[in-house]
C-alpha cells in the first residue's frame, strides 16, 4: 500500500446537511493517512451522517469533502474506489455465502478474479469465517454476519475505512479479532475512521479522538489533549467525554 | 373483560392481527388514505356487480338445474375451490415458517394449541374471505336475478374454505413428516402453484385439444361432457344443490366441512408447534450453495450485479410460487401453439396477447425484485461504480430472466409463423421494458421478503404495471391482423407509460 503521506486522508470543509432540523452544522474535519480516527458524540450529534455523505450515501447541502485529494463531489467514482464503508447493520445478502459476498464485493470495486479469490480466501481464514463459507448468510450469528461484511469492506484493500459502530452484537473474541484486523490495517498505512459509543475502544486504539455534538465538532485530539480542552485532568475518557458534551450543551442552551 | 389464555380472547387477538393485516394491505400502511381505500373499494364492488350481471343477465338458469346447468357451476365451483386450495396451502405454508410471533407464544406459559386453533380458524375465515370477494357479486346478482335461494352459495363456500384449509394443513404435515422441514417449503409453494393453476389450465388445455379454444365455459358445455356427467338426482351434485338453495343439502355441505375442519384443528393444533419449532430450525440452520458457488466470478461491477441478481432470484424461496403460477398459465398457449404447428388450428395469434401480457407480469415481478428488494442498498451506493451502470446491470438482468422464459417459446412460435413470432417478441420486449421502467420510477427501499406485498407500497405503479401490459399485449394481438390498428394501443401503452413517468415519486 502506497500513498502521499502528506495529502489527508480525509478533508471536510464547512460540511452541512439538514433534515427536519441541522443534523451536520458547518462541520471542518481532517483526517491523516495512515491514522486512526474515532469520532465520539451522543445519539444525534451528527457522526453517521457526517460518514454517509464522505461515502457519497447523502448529498451535502453544503460544503466539501475530499477523500486523498479527489473531491468526493466532482468524482465519486474515484473517491469510492479508494473508500471502504461498513455499518452497525451488515450490509450482506441472505442467499449468498460469504464466499459468494466476497466475490461479489471484489467484482463491484473491480477487483482481478483471482487477486478476489486468493484475498477472499485469505480473510475468510482470517477472520475465522472458514467452517461459513460455504454456507448461506441467512442462518449466521449476528456477529458472523458482522466479520463477513467486514471482510467484504477489506476485500478490495481500501486505503481509508470508515466504520459506524462495527462493534454493536460483537462477542469479545470477535470484537477482539475486529480491533486486531483493524489495527494490523492502520499498521499497513491503512487510515480507518469509526464511530463508537465504546469509549474503552476509542481511548485504546485512536491516534486521535473527534467529539461531535449537535452536528458541529466540539474537540479533537488525543486524550491528553481531550483532557486539556476538557480541563479534566488525567480523568477517563469518559469523564472526559462528559464535560466536553455537557460543556458544549450548555453553551447551545444559552447560546439559545 | 375476556379473561385472557381463553379461546376468547386469542380469537380477539387474532382478529385484530387479521383486521390490522387487511387495513395494511390496501392502505399500504398510510392512514390518510383510508377514506381513498374505501371510495376505491366502494367502485371496485360496484363495478364487479355491472360486471356480474352483463354476464349473467341472459345465462340459462333454470330451476330445477338440467345436466348442462350443473357441469357449469360444478366445473365453476371447483375451479374456485382449487384456487382456495392454492390459497390455503401458501397460508398454511406461511404459518409454520413465518416467525412473528411463534417464539413469544412458544415460550409463554398460556396454551399454545387454543392459539393455533384460533390461528388455523382464522385461516378458513381468511380463505373464504377472499375467495367471497371475487364470487360475491355473481351470487348477488344470481339472488336478485334469480331468488333469495341463491344466498345459500355463501354458506357453500365456507364449507369449501374448512375444507381447503383442513386439506391443506394435512398435506404440509404429510410432507414435514415424508420429506421434512427443510424441503417442506418449496414442495408446498410448488404443490401450491401446481394445485392453484392446475384445474384452469387443465381445463383449458382439453378444451384447446378437443374443441380448439381457450374457453373455460366452452368445455363446460360440451355435449361430451354432459353426456358422460351423473344424472341430476346424484349425490355428487350435493355442493350444487346446496348453492342453488337446498337448505337440506347446504345443512349436510356444512356439516362436513365443519367435520373435517374440526377433525384437523384436532388433530394439527397439538402439533402446530412442533412442526413451527422444527421449520424454525430450517431458518437459523446452515443451508450450504455447495458446488454453485466456485462459480460466482464477476470480472466486471457489471457481471458481478446481473451474477448476484440471479443468484438471489434463483434461490429465492417465496419467488417459486409466484412465478411458476405465471409460467403455469403459459402452459395453455404453448398447447396452441403445438396444435397450430400440427396443423389442426389456426389460433396461434391468440398466444401473441397471452406471451406479451405474461412478460409483462413476470418482468415487473423480476425488476421489483432487483431494484426496490436490493436487499443491501447501502454497498452498492458505496461502490464506485456509476448509478447508471448499476441500473443498467439490474435491467440485463431482468432482461435475462425474461428471455430465459420467453426465448424457447419465440423460437418455437418463429417455426409456426415466423411474422407471428416477431409481433410476440417485440411486444415481449415492449412490455418487459414498460415494467421495469415503471418499477424503477417508482422504486422504493423495502425488505425483498415483502415480495407478495409489493402491489401495496404503490397503487400507482401496480395500476400502471398492469394496464400497460393488456395495453402491449392489445397491440400485439391488433398486429397479427393489421399493423395499423396495433397504433391505437400502442400509443395508449406509451401514454400510460408517460403517465406513470410524470405520477413517480421526484428523485433525489
Amino acid at each position: 500500500m502506497t500513498q502521499n503521506s502528506s495529502v489527508p486522508a480525509l478533508k471536510v470543509r464547512g460540511l452541512a446537511k439538514q433534515f427536519d432540523r441541522p443534523a451536520v452544522d458547518g462541520l471542518d474535519l481532517e483526517v491523516r493517512a495512515g491514522e486512526f480516527y474515532t469520532l465520539l458524540g451522543p445519539n444525534g450529534a451528527g457522526k453517521t451522517t457526517t460518514l454517509r455523505m464522505v461515502t457519497g450515501l447523502l448529498r451535502p447541502d453544503r460544503g466539501s469533502i475530499k477523500v486523498f485529494g479527489i473531491d468526493v463531489s466532482a468524482d465519486p467514482i474515484a473517491a469510492k474506489q479508494v473508500m471502504a464503508w461498513l455499518s452497525d447493520e451488515p450490509m450482506i445478502y441472505d442467499r449468498l455465502t460469504p464466499l459468494e459476498y466476497l466475490y461479489f464485493v471484489a467484482g463491484l470495486w473491480g477487483v482481478d478474479s483471482n487477486a478476489a479469490e486468493i484475498r477472499a480466501r485469505d480473510l475468510i481464514a482470517w477472520l475465522g469465517l472458514m467452517p461459513y463459507a460455504q454456507e448461506r448468510c441467512e442462518g449466521l450469528s449476528k456477529g458472523t454476519r458482522q466479520k463477513v461484511a467486514l471482510a467484504g469492506a477489506l476485500v478490495h484493500e481500501p486505503r481509508l475505512i470508515i466504520l459506524d459502530e462495527p462493534f454493536t452484537g460483537l462477542d469479545a473474541a470477535s470484537a477482539r479479532l475486529v480491533k486486531n484486523v483493524l489495527r494490523e490495517r492502520v499498521a499497513e498505512g491503512c487510515s480507518v475512521i469509526m464511530t463508537t459509543h465504546i469509549l474503552e475502544v476509542a481511548e485504546r486504539m485512536a491516534d486521535r479522538i473527534g467529539v461531535m455534538a449537535d452536528g458541529r465538532l466540539v474537540a479533537e485530539g488525543t486524550l491528553e489533549e481531550l483532557q486539556r480542552q476538557a480541563g479534566a485532568g488525567d480523568a477517563s475518557l469518559e469523564d472526559t467525554f462528559l464535560a466536553l458534551v455537557s460543556t458544549d450543551t450548555a453553551r447551545g442552551s444559552i447560546a439559545a | 373483560m375476556i379473561r385472557a389464555g381463553t379461546l376468547t380472547w386469542f380469537a380477539q387477538h387474532e382478529t385484530r392481527l387479521l383486521w390490522r393485516d387487511w387495513a395494511w394491505l390496501l392502505s399500504g400502511g398510510r392512514r390518510r388514505r383510508g377514506v381513498t381505500v374505501v371510495v376505491g373499494l366502494l367502485v371496485f364492488v360496484a363495478f364487479m356487480h355491472v360486471f356480474a350481471y352483463l354476464t349473467l343477465a341472459r345465462a340459462p338458469i333454470a330451476f330445477p338445474p338440467d345436466k348442462a346447468l350443473l357441469v357449469t357451476l360444478g366445473g365453476t365451483l371447483l375451479l374456485y375451490w382449487s384456487l382456495m386450495l392454492s390459497q390455503a396451502l401458501e397460508a398454511v405454508t406461511r404459518a409454520f415458517y413465518a416467525r412473528g410471533d411463534l417464539d413469544l407464544i412458544l415460550s409463554s406459559s398460556a396454551s399454545a394449541e387454543r392459539l393455533f386453533a384460533v390461528r388455523i380458524g382464522a385461516m378458513a375465515l381468511s380463505i373464504a374471505g377472499m375467495s367471497l370477494a371475487l364470487a360475491a357479486p355473481a351470487i348477488n346478482i344470481l339472488a336478485w336475478l334469480h331468488g333469495a335461494r341463491w344466498l345459500a352459495a355463501y354458506g357453500v363456500v365456507l364449507a369449501l374454505a374448512m375444507v381447503a384449509v383442513a386439506i391443506s394443513l394435512m398435506l404440509t404435515i404429510a410432507l414435514f413428516r415424508t420429506i421434512g422441514p427443510k424441503r417442506t417449503r418449496l414442495v408446498a409453494q410448488i404443490v401450491a402453484a401446481v394445485v392453484g393453476a392446475s384445474f384452469v389450465i387443465g381445463v383449458q388445455i382439453v378444451a384447446i385439444l378437443t374443441v380448439g379454444t381457450m374457453s373455460r365455459i366452452v368445455l363446460f358445455q360440451s355435449e361430451r361432457i354432459i353426456r358422460h356427467a351423473p344424472n341430476p338426482d346424484s349425490l355428487w351434485w350435493l355442493p350444487i344443490d346446496a348453492v342453488m338453495g337446498n337448505g337440506a343439502a347446504l345443512a349436510v355441505v356444512l356439516a362436513l366441512g365443519a367435520i373435517v375442519f374440526a377433525g384437523a384443528i384436532r388433530f394439527c393444533a397439538p402439533r402446530f408447534g412442533e412442526f413451527a419449532l422444527a421449520a424454525g430450525n430450517v431458518a437459523v440452520s446452515r443451508r450450504s450453495a455447495s458446488r454453485r458457488a466456485l462459480k460466482f466470478r464477476p470480472r466486471s461491477p457489471g457481471q458481478a450485479l446481473r451474477g448476484k441478481e440471479w443468484v438471489l432470484l434463483l434461490r429465492d424461496p417465496w419467488l417459486m410460487s409466484q412465478s411458476l403460477m405465471q409460467l403455469l398459465y403459459l402452459l395453455p398457449p404453448f398447447f396452441l401453439l403445438s396444435r397450430s404447428f400440427y396443423g389442426q388450428g389456426h389460433s396461434a395469434a391468440l398466444v401473441v396477447p397471452v406471451l406479451i401480457m405474461a412478460a409483462g407480469q413476470l418482468a415487473g415481478g423480476l425488476a421489483w425484485l432487483a431494484i426496490s428488494g436490493e436487499d443491501a442498498p447501502d454497498l452498492i451506493a458505496s461502490a464506485p461504480v456509476a448509478a447508471h451502470r448499476v441500473w443498467l446491470a439490474k435491467a440485463e438482468a431482468v432482461a435475462a430472466g425474461v428471455g430465459v422464459v420467453f426465448g424457447p417459446l419465440v423460437i418455437l412460435f418463429a417455426i409456426v409463423d415466423p411474422m407471428f413470432a416477431v409481433i410476440a417478441s417485440i411486444g415481449v420486449a415492449m412490455a418487459s421494458a414498460a415494467a421495469a421502467a415503471i418499477q424503477f420510477w417508482f422504486r422504493a427501499q423495502v425488505k425483498r421478503s415483502l415480495f407478495r406485498r409489493r402491489h401495496v407500497s404503490s397503487r400507482i405503479a401496480t395500476f400502471a404495471e398492469a394496464l400497460s401490459s393488456i395495453a402491449w399485449a392489445s397491440a400485439g394481438a391488433l398486429a397479427t391482423s393489421s399493423l395499423c390498428l396495433a397504433v391505437v394501443p400502442g400509443f395508449m401503452a406509451l401514454a400510460i407509460l408517460t403517465g406513470a413517468w410524470m405520477l413517480s415519486p421526484k428523485r433525489a
